[in-house]
Order: C-alpha cells, then sequence, then structure tokens
C-alpha cells in the first residue's frame, strides 16, 4: 500500500457563468514511480472528468504541462509525486491567461513575443537549392543549440518579478530567445538592430537581477549567463547609440 | 446555437507539426490566405519529440563518403520490405538534401564535421579530411548502407520545429490553437473545410478554405503502450475516414520502435544504437550480433524490435522494478560520460528524470513499443487524398508511401519537411485553380449533426458507457491482439473485440456537463474515430496472410510477393462496424523485390549461443 496523496487543486472554469475559484482536495494512493502526469489523469478520469490540465508528450521536453506544485514553477509530468509531501497544492501558473483550472494559454503569449522580438534569423542572402551549406564551426553549432533547448513553458516567466508586475516583459525566454539569434552567424542584425527590439525596460533592462527562472528551468539553461551576455551587449550598443545624438567635442 | 465563427481562407491546414507548417510555408508563400489549425501551440507538437536525426545523402562525414540519392532510395525500399511508393521515394531521395541545407538556411544548428582521426565505440577508425570541415555532419542510423542521419544532438525534432516556426512567425501565418477539426465539411467528390471546437470555450467554428490540408501525426495513442505524445489520437485519420469517400492506407503497417523505456514508455533514439549502444541481455550477453551478424543492433526496426522479443520469449529477459513485464537493457557506458551527455543529452536526462537513471554509468530497461503509423490517409505523390478533391495530407497522417511496411529511422522527420515542400507547392497550385463556392446549407449541415452529436453526449441520450472505460480497453486489446507478433486466430479475436467497443463508443454518455472546453467532452467526440482507426490496423492485420516489414504473422511467416505486392485500402461506410477493405498494386518499377540483407529472411533462425 502507497501513502495516502491529497492533492489540493486550484478550480475554476471562466467558461461557466457563476462558477467561482477555489481550492479542491482530491485523495488518491500512491504507487510506485507516481508522477503528476499519472495522478492528475487518474483524479480525471477516475474521480472528476471536468478538470482541466495540459500534458502532450508526458518526456519534458513540449512544454505544456508547468503549474505551481506546492508554489514552485514546474513541470508536471516529470515531478513524481515521492518527491512531494503527502498533502501538496497545484495551482496554474501566474502571469499567463488562465484556461481553466491547471490550464493557462502560455500559445498565446509566446506567439507575441517571436514576433516582438522578431525571433527569427534576418539575412539577406537568398537560399540557393543548389549550393553546399555554408561551413560553420561544430563549436558554435553546439553554443546555438543550448539556449535553442527551451521549451517555452514558462515556468521562467511565472517565477520572474518583473514578469508578474510588468506585462509586456518579455522574460528570461525571451532574452534567452534573442541570445539565440545574437549568437548565431547566420543572423546579420548588428547590436544596434538589436537593441532597437530589446533595448528597453520591457526587454533586457527589466529585469532585476533575482535569477528565480535560473534556479526553476527545468531544461538547466544557464539563463544568468545568458541574460547577462545580452545586457552587456545591448549596454555597449546603447552606449553607442546615444552617442551618436550628442555632440561631445 | 450555431457555429459561433466562420474562417474563410485559400488554404486551411489542420496540424501545426512539421509537415503542416512545412506545407503551410509553402502555400502562403505564394501569396495564398493560409490559418493554421492545432490542437496545442505549434512549439508542442509531437515533432518536437523527435530526437535522433534527418536521413539525406549529404555524403560529408568520412563514413558516409560516396553517398547518393540511389543509395539513400535502395536503403528506404529494402526498409520498406517493398512495401513503399517508389517513385515518392525516390523523389523525397532527390530532394531532402535540399532540404537540409535550406533549414540550415533557416537557422538549425546542424552538428558539423570537425577534421581529424576517429576511433568511434563500434571499433570504426576513420579520418575526417579537412576539406569537409564544418559541413553538415551524420550520424549510423538503423537499415542504412552510409552515415547519413544528420542531426542537432539528440534534440533534432525540437530544432526544426522551432527553426520552422521562425518562418511561420516571419510570414505571419494565423495559427488558431487549441483548435480540434471534429468533421470535414465535403459533399461526397469536394472538400471544403471543416467543423472545429475550440479547446478554450468549447464553441464551434467553421474554416472555409479551397484546399484542406492534414499533417495531424500518427494515432500512437490507439494502443496503451505507446512512445507517442498523448495528443497522437489519428483525429485527422479518423475524419477523414468519417466521410465514407477517403480510405486509410496500409494501416496494419505499425511500428514498434526496439528502445521504449519501461514504464513510462518515453523513447531512447535510436542514435543511441547509431552512436555504438549495444542491447544485452539478463546474462549481460550482447545478443544482436547471434541473430544479426551483419547489421547487428542496427537492422531495421522492424528486425531488431523481433529479434528482442524473440530472445525475451527463449528465457533471456530481464525481471526487474523498471516493468512488469520482462525488459532488455540498452547499455551505452561505453560511449563514455562526454558523448552521452553532449550527443544523447535529451535521452540521459529522460532516463535521469524517469528511472533516476544515469546512462553513462548505468544500463538503461528498454523495450519494444508502439511508435509510429506508416499508413495513414492514403495520397498520391502530390499529396492529394483519394476520394475527394480538396483535400490533402502530409507527414504521420497521410500514406503518401514513403515507408511501405517498415520505416527506415531518420526517414520520417526528413519526410515531414519534404513532403511539406513537394505536397506543399501542389496543394498552392491547386488553390490558384479553383473558385471558392461554398454551399452554406451543407456547412449548416455539418455544423448541426455536430451539435447533434454533442448534445447528445451530454444529455446521455444514446447510452451512459464511460469513454475512458473505451479507451483503456482499446488500447489493451491492440497490445494483447495486434503487436508485433499476430496470428489469424487472436487477431480474429482482436476485431471482435473492437467491434464490440465500437458498439459502445456510439453510446457514450458524458458524466460531466460537458461545459465549457470540457475535457471529457473533447475524449467522447474523438472515441468512436479512435475505434474505427484501430479496427482498420487490426482488420487489415487479418486479412493480409504474409509478412511484412513490422506486419509479422507467425502463422503466415514469409513475404508473399506474388499475392500480397498491394497496398490495403480500407474505407468505412455509414453504419458498418468494420472497415470495407480494398486493395491497389504496389509498382516496383525501379527495384524489383529481393532480399532486404538484413531479418529473418537473411539471417535465419537464431545461431550461435
Amino acid at each position: 500500500m502507497g501513502r495516502q496523496l491529497t492533492i489540493s487543486c486550484f478550480r475554476y472554469n471562466p467558461n461557466i457563468p457563476g462558477d467561482k475559484p477555489r481550492m479542491q482536495d482530491y485523495k488518491l494512493e500512491e504507487h510506485e514511480g507516481m508522477t503528476l502526469f499519472v495522478a492528475l489523469n487518474e483524479i480525471r478520469e477516475k474521480q472528476d472528468p471536468t478538470l482541466m490540465f495540459d500534458f502532450v508528450c508526458r518526456a519534458a521536453i513540449c512544454g505544456s504541462c508547468a503549474m505551481l506544485i506546492n508554489g514552485r514553477p514546474r513541470l508536471a509530468c516529470k515531478t513524481m509525486t515521492s518527491m512531494l509531501p503527502s498533502r501538496f497544492t497545484v495551482m496554474p501558473l501566474p502571469v499567463f491567461k488562465l484556461i481553466g483550472d491547471l490550464a493557462v494559454d502560455t500559445g498565446t503569449w509566446f506567439r507575441d513575443l517571436q514576433i516582438r522580438a522578431e525571433a527569427w534569423v534576418h539575412t539577406n542572402k537568398k537560399f540557393d537549392f543548389n549550393a553546399l551549406e555554408v561551413r560553420m564551426e561544430n563549436k558554435t553549432c553546439e553554443e546555438i543549440y543550448d539556449p535553442e533547448q527551451c521549451i517555452e513553458c514558462g515556468c521562467c516567466v511565472a517565477a520572474c518579478i518583473t514578469a508578474n508586475i510588468r506585462p509586456d516583459f518579455i522574460g528570461a525566454t525571451g532574452i534567452n530567445r534573442v541570445y539565440r539569434f545574437l549568437i548565431d552567424p547566420r543572423d546579420e542584425r548588428s547590436n544596434a538592430e538589436y537593441y532597437e527590439v530589446i533595448g528597453n525596460e520591457d526587454g533586457t533592462f527589466g529585469c532585476v537581477g533575482l535569477m528565480a527562472c535560473d534556479d526553476l528551468c527545468p531544461k538547466d539553461i544557464p539563463l544568468q549567463q545568458n541574460l547577462a551576455y545580452v545586457r552587456r551587449k545591448m549596454a555597449a550598443a546603447g552606449l553607442k547609440l546615444d552617442f551618436k545624438g550628442v555632440k561631445t567635442s | 446555437m450555431s457555429a459561433k465563427n466562420t474562417f474563410i481562407s485559400d488554404v486551411l491546414v489542420i496540424g501545426a507539426g512539421l509537415a503542416a507548417e512545412r506545407s503551410a510555408i509553402e502555400c502562403a508563400a505564394v501569396g495564398h490566405s493560409v490559418i493554421i489549425l492545432s490542437l496545442v501551440p505549434p512549439r508542442r507538437s509531437h515533432s518536437t519529440a523527435a530526437q535522433g536525426g534527418m536521413q539525406a545523402s549529404l555524403g560529408n562525414i568520412a563514413m558516409g563518403k560516396g553517398d547518393s540519392p540511389e543509395i539513400h532510395f535502395a536503403d528506404t525500399v529494402k526498409g520498406s520490405d517493398w512495401g513503399c511508393d517508389q517513385e515518392v521515394a525516390k523523389l523525397f531521395c532527390e530532394t531532402v538534401p535540399s532540404m537540409i541545407r535550406q533549414l540550415d538556411h533557416w537557422g538549425v544548428p546542424w552538428n558539423r564535421v570537425t577534421a581529424g582521426k576517429k576511433k568511434y565505440a563500434s571499433g570504426i577508425e576513420t579520418e575526417d579530411t579537412k576539406d569537409k570541415e564544418g559541413l553538415i555532419t551524420a550520424r549510423d542510423f538503423g537499415g542504412v548502407a552510409k552515415w547519413r542521419c544528420c542531426y542537432t544532438s539528440d534534440g533534432t525534432g525540437h530544432t526544426v520545429q522551432f527553426v520552422v516556426d521562425t518562418q511561420v512567425c516571419k510570414m505571419g501565418i494565423p495559427v488558431h490553437d487549441r483548435m480540434e477539426a471534429i468533421a470535414l465539411i465535403h459533399d461526397g467528390e469536394t472538400c471544403f473545410g471543416c467543423v472545429a471546437r475550440c479547446l478554450r470555450t468549447g464553441e464551434l467554428n467553421v474554416y472555409l478554405a479551397r484546399a484542406t490540408i492534414i499533417g495531424t501525426g500518427g494515432a500512437g495513442r490507439i494502443y496503451a503502450a505507446s512512445t507517442n505524445a498523448v495528443i497522437n489520437e489519428g483525429t485527422g485519420g479518423a475524419i477523414s475516414l468519417a466521410t465514407g469517400v477517403v480510405p486509410l492506407g496500409n494501416m496494419e503497417a505499425i511500428q514498434f520502435h526496439p528502445t521504449g523505456m519501461p514504464p513510462v514508455y518515453i523513447l531512447m533514439t535510436e542514435g543511441a544504437r547509431g552512436d555504438g549502444g549495444y542491447l544485452l541481455d539478463k546474462n549481460m550477453h550482447r545478443f544482436m550480433p547471434d541473430y544479426e551478424p551483419k547489421k547487428k543492433e542496427l537492422a531495421s526496426r522492424d528486425v531488431v524490435s523481433r529479434r528482442m522479443v524473440q530472445h525475451i520469449r527463449a528465457g533471456y529477459g530481464v525481471t526487474s522494478k523498471y516493468s512488469d513485464q520482462q525488459h532488455l537493457w540498452l547499455d551505452i557506458r561505453h560511449l563514455g560520460r562526454q558523448w552521452v551527455w553532449k550527443n544523447l543529452r535529451e535521452i540521459a536526462t529522460i532516463a535521469t528524470n524517469f528511472n533516476g537513471i544515469d546512462p553513462a554509468k548505468d544500463l538503461v530497461p528498454v523495450i519494444p513499443t508502439q511508435h509510429y503509423t506508416m499508413g495513414g490517409i492514403r495520397t498520391n505523390k502530390d499529396g492529394a487524398a483519394y476520394g475527394l478533391k480538396g483535400l490533402f495530407a502530409m507527414g504521420e497522417a497521410a500514406c503518401w508511401d514513403l515507408h511501405g511496411f517498415n520505416r527506415l529511422g531518420g526517414n520520417s522527420l526528413a519526410e515531414t519537411v519534404t513532403a511539406g515542400y513537394i505536397c506543399g507547392k501542389q496543394v498552392a497550385k491547386y488553390a490558384l485553380g479553383v473558385t471558392r463556392n461554398f454551399d452554406m446549407k451543407l456547412v449548416d449541415g455539418f455544423v448541426k449533426q455536430q451539435e447533434e452529436k454533442i448534445k447528445n453526449l451530454i444529455s446521455g441520450k444514446n447510452g451512459r458507457e464511460n469513454v475512458y472505460e473505451i479507451r483503456d480497453a482499446m488500447g489493451t486489446a491492440m497490445m494483447d491482439h495486434v503487436h508485433i507478433f499476430r496470428t489469424g486466430k487472436s487477431l480474429e479475436q482482436g476485431v471482435a473485440k473492437l467491434q464490440e467497443l465500437y458498439r459502445r463508443s456510439l453510446k457514450i454518455g458524458l458524466r460531466s456537463s460537458g461545459q465549457g472546453a470540457n475535457p471529457e467532452l473533447a475524449q467522447a467526440i474523438r472515441m468512436p474515430g479512435m475505434v474505427r482507426t484501430a479496427l482498420c490496423v487490426a482488420y487489415g492485420a487479418l486479412m493480409r496472410t504474409e509478412s511484412r516489414g513490422s506486419h509479422f504473422r507467425e502463422d503466415h511467416p514469409k513475404r508473399d510477393d506474388a499475392k500480397w505486392l498491394k497496398r490495403t485500402l480500407a474505407y468505412w461506410k455509414e453504419g458498418a462496424d468494420l472497415p470495407t477493405l480494398d486493395y491497389e498494386d504496389v509498382a516496383c518499377p525501379i527495384l524489383p523485390p529481393g532480399d532486404r540483407g538484413y531479418g529473418e529472411a537473411s539471417a535465419g533462425p537464431k545461431k550461435g549461443k
């Protein structure tokens, strides 16, 4: 016999008129190797078919299932119940719009981010179907893959004080996304052009350096390091831009 | 109640994985208005879970020297056990190298060739020369003559999907995520779009277009254990089948991947064996060379999976805390910590997360697990579905028929973008040539039908069957009767069980109110279509009295080219409880049927120990 778990779960469905936000307790028996993916599905299928949450890959690679588990943003699919006390809470991520219960709309938030940050390779080269690929060092490719591993789960956004008070802040994920293009030699943007996009307080200068993002990234992306890199580059670019308009002599 | 919103575009794309998005790009590039619908945001699609890589005959790495589209083609046809469409395979193999380079141009950080002498874990020693340095590299994979699997670590699907999606963002193609197509709108001749249920609000919307593309991926979740994401329920195929005029091709051709990791059945990439990993039994014996002296762990997936089950049946399976059933071990310890945590980082992380295993020092439990649907919506080589004008399908959802009865590892990710490009162009051409002409009475009829269905599910008018019980029973029936080793008798039992479940699936009643974006209702709407899909697999398998690729009949263990060089076409007629099967010939204009060079027919039964 496993432990008796009590999962205290946030409930609210904005599509049901008159529904009120509340916490609801579910009890179930823990079994060997139980993850929150297993536990929440068991609740939905055996106890309460109205319970809303999101899972896709259940392998910690798609970023769908981030939620606050005992107050900390985590991926539910890879969270073992054995790591938790027998009573714990699950709540939806803050910052993102609530869809219902534990499901939040990360899709719209991240779409908006990609477009605002112009997060694609900017190049004037035209692709030639008959040409060989442009040579790159393997080391460079590995360096790009590091930040590219972000799965857009939103844990860093939920954990971020700036994102929680400033609705347009692009968050660690956004700055990391820009970092990924900044270090990619195929992207021809100058630092000044990046500055136009993120050299402001909704971008790299909005970060107040608490670094909860770095502690809570489920992919262990070195956010502190990547954010510092972008901030340094943008500070330099900003100084140059400002001097341009000022006659110093 | 009627449809909340009606959206009209030139092209409607259902699905936002790689095949879907890549085809959307082709259509938008010529100026068509395109709308993409998806269950989830594009970057959560199951394409992102692809690990190992994409096959393309670039021939940059020393072990790929001399590679060509012709050699890739021969590997693909042998892999398919002569079940594929050779014209499609040829077109694919010729196009895929430029697809890789285009992805590179868009930003995929493909791993590159480094110059110098190399010694691989398998004992192979080579030298990569300076003139190839910096070009895209490749790793070994199952069933291939040359190393041609291009990769970014073991997160290839992730990087490719993210980069293709950057182009979709750049082009401003709208994506309506959390939107599920639940019925195609058609008049029996032409497809006009779909009725979709919003997974945010529960409202029904209508999407109308000159051309509709389905790129919804596979149907792995008809099995209780699958490496697939939970959204891979075969919905695109199911709504096509429900038209009564569009057939699913070769649904009995289901791939079981040798290395799913119990108890969660998450995939451990073939790249692990490509990079030199072994399979071990309970005595720590490396058994694959006993069965497959030439290809060892790198025979095609169907062959390795069968050999593994054969070995477990012979009493060499491992009993451990990781699984209720016996399994085997994947051993990559000898690749070294640096290699494992750099080039196989994703699977190392998965093993750590879910079993507390560090593959740099521990063995990983593995068992063959449902992985891929070779069959799907049958299309011609332009991606046009049989049966309805204006309907197209691509990627795993389709039976374009690149894979026949067994897909080579690395050919599916490669297929997504290549089919998206080739067929996407054809869709764009088709959509230019037709006028928009929608019969709104017909459209309303389809909306009313769906509303009625939803109303009945909520009220329990047709019955009170529990949707989750039916889903679980279907998954178990597929595991018990339609798995790696199949027999006529067991398949008959499986078909009978599924027929019973199908009848029950028509009597589902919700336990909840079904209000808003209710998840029980979403599952209940899909359920009859899922059982129909499962029946196409099981019944197709029962009727195919031969063994070919992944379809292995213990009572008919030989490939039978005289009788079965055929593709199954499964239709669903209104009111039926079984598919109607038809067959078409599979032509072999380039490579006539022969020996695969691995597998039971070549290597024979187990030799040695």
